[in-house]
């Protein structure tokens, strides 16, 4: 018997929506089998465009294969353009360092502010609140980058690393000449532009707390700090780690505003206030200029492992802020 | 926290946390109006309509604009969109419509985790696309590079726009006999539009403010150019060369370039929030 809408179609195709509803239900005419199909191929564009990024990143990389293993090639120091020989460690290092003070500098802030919008701050403001924070996440990095060049760099320069390295200077993070440029600096503006991505996925994580639980812990006498620590902080943990992580992967691969700031220079040094060189810097810096193929595909070696970490980062990240998002449900399965 | 301490200590703790949030909340105005503040004061003075229409001039000569970069990154980012909105909305409406099963849920968590791959990468992967078949540097390829950026980061926001559709709106259109293609496209989507115009203005946003993919995919130019199989300039890049330049007077046009830069961002997120709460009061 056909349908409600093959009756409705008739006139129109009578024939082939009898047929093909015979075969299969629930697509009844033309009209619908083209716009599935064509909204399957849409999606499955993204699938595709994964696809190329992997595999043009493959090719790219691929003349390094020749004469570089993958060990050998992340554990190398030596960046030698001219003698084509390339090692990654010196970029995996600046980038691992700003990166990890820059979590270290962003995560508190981060988490108080959330706390703040969703907990403490008077519940009518509502989306006022956010707006400091999207306006942040709304500065090209090459903004912030000239902002950190000409501002941060010369304010390190005179006030923060002479202070830092008279009263924190037995501390080997803290020694050498304060020269602006370098890892601290690449690592404060890191901070403020991964704020956003933290507290805006924190701030969501957090709203799905069910309110009943917190008022519980209020009805049972707890301060509302006591309550958020003990409903809200539990309830979205596994969410702020996630949200953290997202965080992370922006850190590791921001660009422009690092390689205004870091110095640039390819060296590994104890010292936060020593210049150095991060990946995508190094990209961005020698890329156009390359011109042999192993210095391009090195170059793309690089991104290569820079798009599997923050690859394997963000896949974790959005299990996790998933995970708390869909709810506690599914603890037996 | 130990609920047995006594009730004043548990007080102040109380109170001291929270001016401690309030704080961070604070702290976040400090690079906001820090960053906003120096590129409207130092900006400012270079602003002229000069500015806007001429090309750059060599270093020490006064005058000199960075038009040829306006102009690029105008072409450019509409070459972005010619590809990426109608990719990004599309796969949007497939996660919203068809997104349940195993295929969509995967082709969902790729958009997510592709949205957070580094700008850099895609300028890599741009350059093997488009730039080495070319034999050399495009608008084009800074065109595939800004698009790539966009496509994840449009299905997402797409996705979430078409699902807060009213079932009850799609029911109605399906009970009058509407075919299941004319409901999800005259109706469902329709009702959608004004929330997915807000998000193509954010992608759009986004992409203008973009500089990596374009380093060594677009490269530069230093006339005006409206070939897409030429190299292009664009301000963002514009703003990298003149700010890491040694003259003062090219740090000067940095600033003013990224003030235009700045409000050309914030016109379209102007835009977008207007739009939105257009939307929002129509629906009450």
């Amino acid at each position: 018997m056909p349908s409600r809408e093959a009756i409705i179609d008739a006139p129109a195709s009578e024939a082939a929506a009898a047929q093909h509803h015979a075969s299969h239900p629930g697509t009844s005419n033309l009209g619908d089998r083209l716009f599935n199909s064509t909204l399957w191929i849409l999606g499955a564009m993204i699938l595709v465009v994964a696809g190329l990024i992997v595999l043009n990143l493959a090719v790219a990389a691929r003349p390094l294969a020749k004469d570089h293993s993958l060990w050998g090639f992340i554990t190398e120091t030596q960046w030698d353009p001219v003698e084509d020989r390339f090692g990654a460690l010196t970029f995996l290092y600046g980038t691992l360092v700003t990166s990890m003070v820059s979590l270290i500098l962003a995560v508190p802030v981060a988490i108080g502010l959330s706390l703040f919008i969703t907990q403490f701050a008077p519940p009518k403001l509502g989306r006022v609140l956010t707006m400091p924070v999207e306006l942040l996440a709304a500065i090209p990095s090459v903004v912030y980058g000239l902002w950190g060049l000409f501002i941060v760099v010369p304010w390190l320069r005179a006030s923060v690393e002479p202070w830092l390295g008279k009263h924190l200077g037995w501390i080997p993070l803290f020694q050498g000449p304060p020269i602006g440029l370098g890892y601290l600096a690449s690592s404060m503006i890191l901070a403020v532009m991964i704020l956003p991505t933290i507290v805006a996925v924190s701030v969501e994580v957090m709203k799905t707390t069910p309110e009943a639980t917190r008022e519980a812990a209020l009805a049972l006498g707890a301060t509302k700090w006591e309550a958020v620590m003990m409903t809200v902080i539990p309830y979205s943990r596994a969410g702020i780690v996630g949200a953290v992580l997202l965080g992370l992967g922006r850190a590791l691969g921001e660009t422009m505003a690092v390689t205004m700031v870091i110095g640039n220079s390819p060296q590994i040094s104890a010292s936060l206030f020593a210049a150095g060189y991060s990946l995508p810097a190094v990209i961005a810096n020698e890329f156009a200029e390359a011109t042999s193929s192993v210095h391009v595909a090195a170059l793309a070696g690089l991104g290569l492992i820079l798009f599997a970490t923050t690859f394997l980062l963000n896949a974790g990240a959005r299990v996790l802020v998933n995970a708390v998002q869909r709810g506690p449900r599914r603890v037996s399965g | 926290m130990n609920l047995h301490s006594s009730f004043t200590y548990r007080k102040v703790v109380d109170r001291g946390m929270a001016l401690v949030c309030a704080l961070f909340f604070a702290l976040a105005f400090i690079p906001l109006l820090s960053v906003l503040w120096l590129v409207i004061s130092k900006g400012a003075a270079g602003l002229s309509w000069s500015f806007f229409t001429q090309l750059p001039k060599p270093v020490g000569e006064v005058g000199g604009g960075v038009g040829n970069a306006l102009l690029g990154t105008l072409f450019m980012v509409g070459l972005a969109c010619l590809i990426g909105l109608p990719l990004g909305v599309g796969a949007g409406v497939f996660l919203a419509e068809k997104g349940d099963g195993t295929v969509g849920r995967s082709v969902r968590f790729m958009a997510e985790v592709l949205s957070g791959v580094p700008s850099i990468v895609v300028g890599i992967v741009a350059y093997a696309l488009v730039v080495i078949p070319m034999g050399h540097f495009s608008a084009i390829a800074g065109g595939v590079a800004l698009a790539i950026l966009m496509i994840p980061t449009l299905a997402r926001a797409t996705e979430e726009l078409v699902r807060v559709v009213p079932a009850s709106l799609r029911e109605a259109s399906l009970a009058l006999g509407v075919a299941n293609w004319r409901t999800s496209i005259r109706v469902v989507i329709r009702t959608a539009m004004s929330g997915i115009v807000t998000a193509c203005l954010l992608a759009v946003a986004r992409a203008a403010g973009e500089t990596a993919p374009l380093l060594f995919t677009a490269l530069n130019n230093q006339y005006w150019n409206t070939d897409p199989r030429q190299p292009t300039a664009s301000l963002t890049v514009a703003i990298f060369n003149y700010a890491i330049s040694p003259y003062d007077d090219w740090h000067a046009k940095a600033w003013t370039a990224a003030l235009v830069l700045l409000i050309v961002v914030g016109l379209l997120n102007i835009a977008s929030r207007v739009l939105t709460r257009s939307r929002l009061k129509g629906a009450r």
